[in-house]
């Protein structure tokens, strides 16, 4: 009871006490704060890359990829068919996007997949990702009339608005052919005055950057009738929204392309050597997974397109190869055994079967250890908070070993004094645990609007959206971890008091009441 | 040895007169033998207590007097098991108890023993109450000592109005003079009813009136309570009070 009571009466009079307590609370927070933090964001890579990858794998070695992909979807049934969802065929191949902005050819390497729509659907989050809420329903490669979402639909809150997706789609594309006519009508124009002058300038002038000049034409050009801009489409085309936009200061996206104009694909064909073909593409829709490195590199084309433009097809059989087919597995059904059971059932030197972990598994355990190292970083500072218990109590035995005696000569035992001390440092690690808990906590709930402030007060964004595609910096509360934080503090502050308190219950009582 | 021990219970007897019979029990209360205790300053052993011994019996007020160094303090803190002898046997109530294990001390200074020191030995972060009631707080785990708080409160505050404290009930031991303080330190030696008292110049730091109170209290637990009391002093005019003195000099009773 006298431990209790003096316990009590110790933290309530000792103030240099607090020190310690504010040390704990520092370190508590900070922990909860970062793992939290860091849960969110890994949480929200692993499910945008389970959207985005889908479960299993399964990919073809060789360079023209499987010849029957058919075929392989009904062995692969066979093999692990209880467990699998659904499947989907894809192409993927490496390529050059190319289109013009304010005068210019911009270039850039993509990678371009071969989707087939419907099924890609039913495996993958592909849909959800895209900005027109019909194709969010059922995607096709057709563009729209308009509609297009002018915020982000997967935003939560409120974000700035996306002003130019306003007109995208067939308005804006009638737009761009009215403006593409008029210039080619001024241009004819010049170019008939030049021609009377008798000043001649080569035809080829009239767009001398345009790196795909000697191409053959697009395919509705090619069929002799005239390509009518403002009423056909060429084949869609689904752009990563990273390569097509960039987000200024403000966090508003300020696009280079919109839906309705067309841009430039060359990639290599099947056949080897490889050749480079190209062509024309409209942009239908943009693809947003919030994971930058996707958003700036995936282009989805429909599948058939692209294997008609790289020769990969059968005339005979009038059957189109694929490089990949995507499977979805069933709720709970376990990636690592179906992997394993198609692994065995195929030959590994033709077929890479893997899993979106084995995939990713690189920036997955990137995260794992970044977020280890952190906390055994942070982990560190609660136990220099333990170090300050420790000096602290050291003294407070000193001041008190008169006291100590005088319980002694009272009968109290040694191991009661000992208590006393152990006592006080569980309750310092109590509050000062307790507190950091609540304060991390309050902290997490409220990172966003903090976030905010400290942009203010520095006139710098601490969350930057332009380098994460998030608005909102995401968190998750582990109770695990929390726990364990909490555990991690208190037997810190308790292991911190053991020396002190071992030194208070050894004190011999006549010296210690002889102690002024 | 022996002969020590006879020539003490001889002194004893020759001072019974001021002793009525009816306090004096078979054997003594508390009897040591040949008691030693040397210090260590350093690699030399300086001896305090050469070899003393005493008997008290029930329901006795002794003065062990001496001056200041001779080791009368030493002998209390001996008697009281504080320390240990380096040679030498302490026997209260006939069972051996300088040999005992810490936990049994720990027990006898908390139930049989009370003590007051010459600096009172008060907590200061305790009010007058809670410093009397702690040896029953040491002596009850929290549960045990929550159940009968009740009781317990009113046996301290009983005890405080002997003391004539009980209007001091809240105050921490700043706020009170030193013969309170004194006072309250009585009030909580006598709380677990021991049978035994140690006193260690209870009246050393206080003014000459405070001091008769303090001797007046105790001499009136020794003769309602029939309470041993061990008294040590330097002051004779105090010692004088008391049934019996001894005087030790130089280590040795004299």
């Amino acid at each position: 009871m006298y431990k209790l009571l003096l316990c009590w009466r110790y933290l309530r009079t000792r103030y240099i006490a607090f020190a310690s307590i504010v040390s704990v609370m520092l370190g508590v927070a900070t922990m909860v704060v970062v793992n939290s933090v860091m849960a969110g964001f890994s949480g929200e890579m692993q499910n945008r890359i389970r959207g985005i990858i889908c479960d299993v794998v399964f990919e073809s070695r060789t360079m023209e990829g499987m010849r029957d992909p058919d075929w392989h979807m009904d062995q692969i049934r066979r093999v692990a068919g209880d467990q699998i969802e659904g499947m989907t065929p894809i192409c993927v191949v490496p390529a050059m996007l190319s289109y013009k902005y304010g005068g210019n050819w911009v270039t850039q390497q993509v990678q371009v997949i071969g989707i087939e729509e419907k099924s890609q659907c039913k495996v993958s989050d592909f849909a959800k990702y895209l900005q027109h809420p019909a194709n969010r329903r059922e995607m096709n490669f057709n563009l729209r009339e308009n509609g297009y979402d002018t915020t982000d639909h997967q935003a939560e809150g409120p974000v700035p608005a996306r002003t130019q997706m306003q007109d995208a789609g067939w308005v804006h594309r009638r737009e761009v052919a009215r403006i593409q006519e008029y210039q080619e009508k001024i241009l004819k124009k010049e170019q008939g005055a030049q021609a009377v002058l008798g000043t001649g300038v080569a035809p080829s002038a009239a767009s001398p950057h345009n790196p795909f000049e000697r191409r053959p034409p697009a395919m509705a050009e090619s069929e002799g009738s005239k390509f009518d801009m403002a009423k056909e489409q060429c084949a869609g085309v689904v752009l990563g929204i990273a390569m097509s936009s960039f987000r200024n200061i403000k966090g508003e996206d300020r696009f280079r392309v919109l839906p309705g104009e067309d841009i430039q694909l060359t990639f290599p064909t099947a056949g080897a050597p490889p050749k480079a073909v190209s062509d024309k593409f409209t942009v239908v829709d943009f693809y947003e997974s919030k994971m930058a490195e996707y958003d700036a590199q995936f282009v989805f084309v429909p599948i058939k397109e692209l294997q008609r433009l790289r020769g990969m097809f059968d005339p005979s059989a009038n059957i189109g190869f694929v490089n990949a087919i995507e499977i979805k597995l069933k709720e709970g059904a376990d990636g690592n055994a179906v992997r394993d059971k198609l692994r065995a059932a195929f030959e590994p030197s033709l077929y890479g079967i893997y899993t979106w972990r084995d995939k990713q598994g690189a920036l997955l355990a990137a995260v794992q250890m970044e977020t280890t190292i952190l906390n055994i970083l942070l982990f560190l500072i609660i136990a220099v908070a333990g170090f300050g218990i420790l000096a602290i109590f050291y003294m407070i035995v000193v001041e008190k070993t008169r006291d100590i005696g005088i319980l002694k000569s009272l009968g109290a035992s040694g191991r009661g004094v000992m208590g006393i001390f152990l006592t006080y440092g569980l309750s310092l690690g109590v509050v000062g645990s307790g507190v950091g808990l609540v304060a991390g906590l309050a902290f997490v709930h409220y990172i966003n609007q903090i976030a905010d402030f400290l942009g203010w007060v520095t006139g710098r964004p601490v969350f930057n959206p332009e380098i994460y595609y998030f608005y909102r910096i995401p968190t998750i509360i582990n109770p695990d971890t929390i726990c364990w934080i909490v555990a991690g503090a208190l037997s810190i502050a308790v292991l911190a008091s053991v020396l002190p308190a071992r030194r208070a219950a050894r004190l011999h009582p006549v010296e210690a009441l002889r102690y002024e | 040895m022996n002969d020590t021990l006879d020539r003490t219970v001889a002194e004893s007897s020759s001072t019974a007169v001021v002793v009525p019979r009816s306090r004096e029990g078979n054997s003594p209360q508390l009897m040591a033998t040949g008691l030693k205790k040397n210090y260590h300053k350093g690699p030399v052993e300086v001896p305090v207590l050469r070899g003393v011994s005493l008997a008290v019996r029930q329901g006795e007020f002794l003065a062990i007097v001496g001056p200041s160094g001779c080791g009368k303090s030493t002998l209390l803190h001996l008697l009281g098991t504080l320390d240990v002898p380096d040679a030498g046997e302490i026997y209260f109530q006939n069972r051996r108890i300088d040999n005992i294990s810490s936990a049994q001390r720990d027990r006898l200074r908390n139930r049989d023993f009370g003590m007051i020191f010459q600096f009172y030995h008060l907590l200061p972060e305790m009010t007058t109450l809670e410093n009397v009631l702690a040896p029953l707080m040491i002596a009850h785990g929290a549960w045990a000592y929550w159940k009968q708080r009740h009781k317990f409160r009113a046996l301290a505050e009983e005890l405080l109005a002997r003391v004539g404290l009980d209007h001091r009930l809240k105050h921490r031991p700043r706020e009170l003079s030193g013969g309170e303080m004194q006072r309250a330190a009585i009030a909580r030696s006598l709380i677990t009813k021991p049978s035994l008292l140690l006193a260690d110049e209870p009246t050393g730091n206080l003014d000459q009136e405070s001091g008769r109170d303090i001797i007046k209290i105790l001499r009136d637990l020794n003769e309602q309570q029939l309470l041993t009391i061990v008294m040590v002093t330097h002051d004779p005019a105090i010692a004088a009070a008391t049934d019996r003195t001894i005087r030790l000099a130089d280590g040795r009773v004299a």
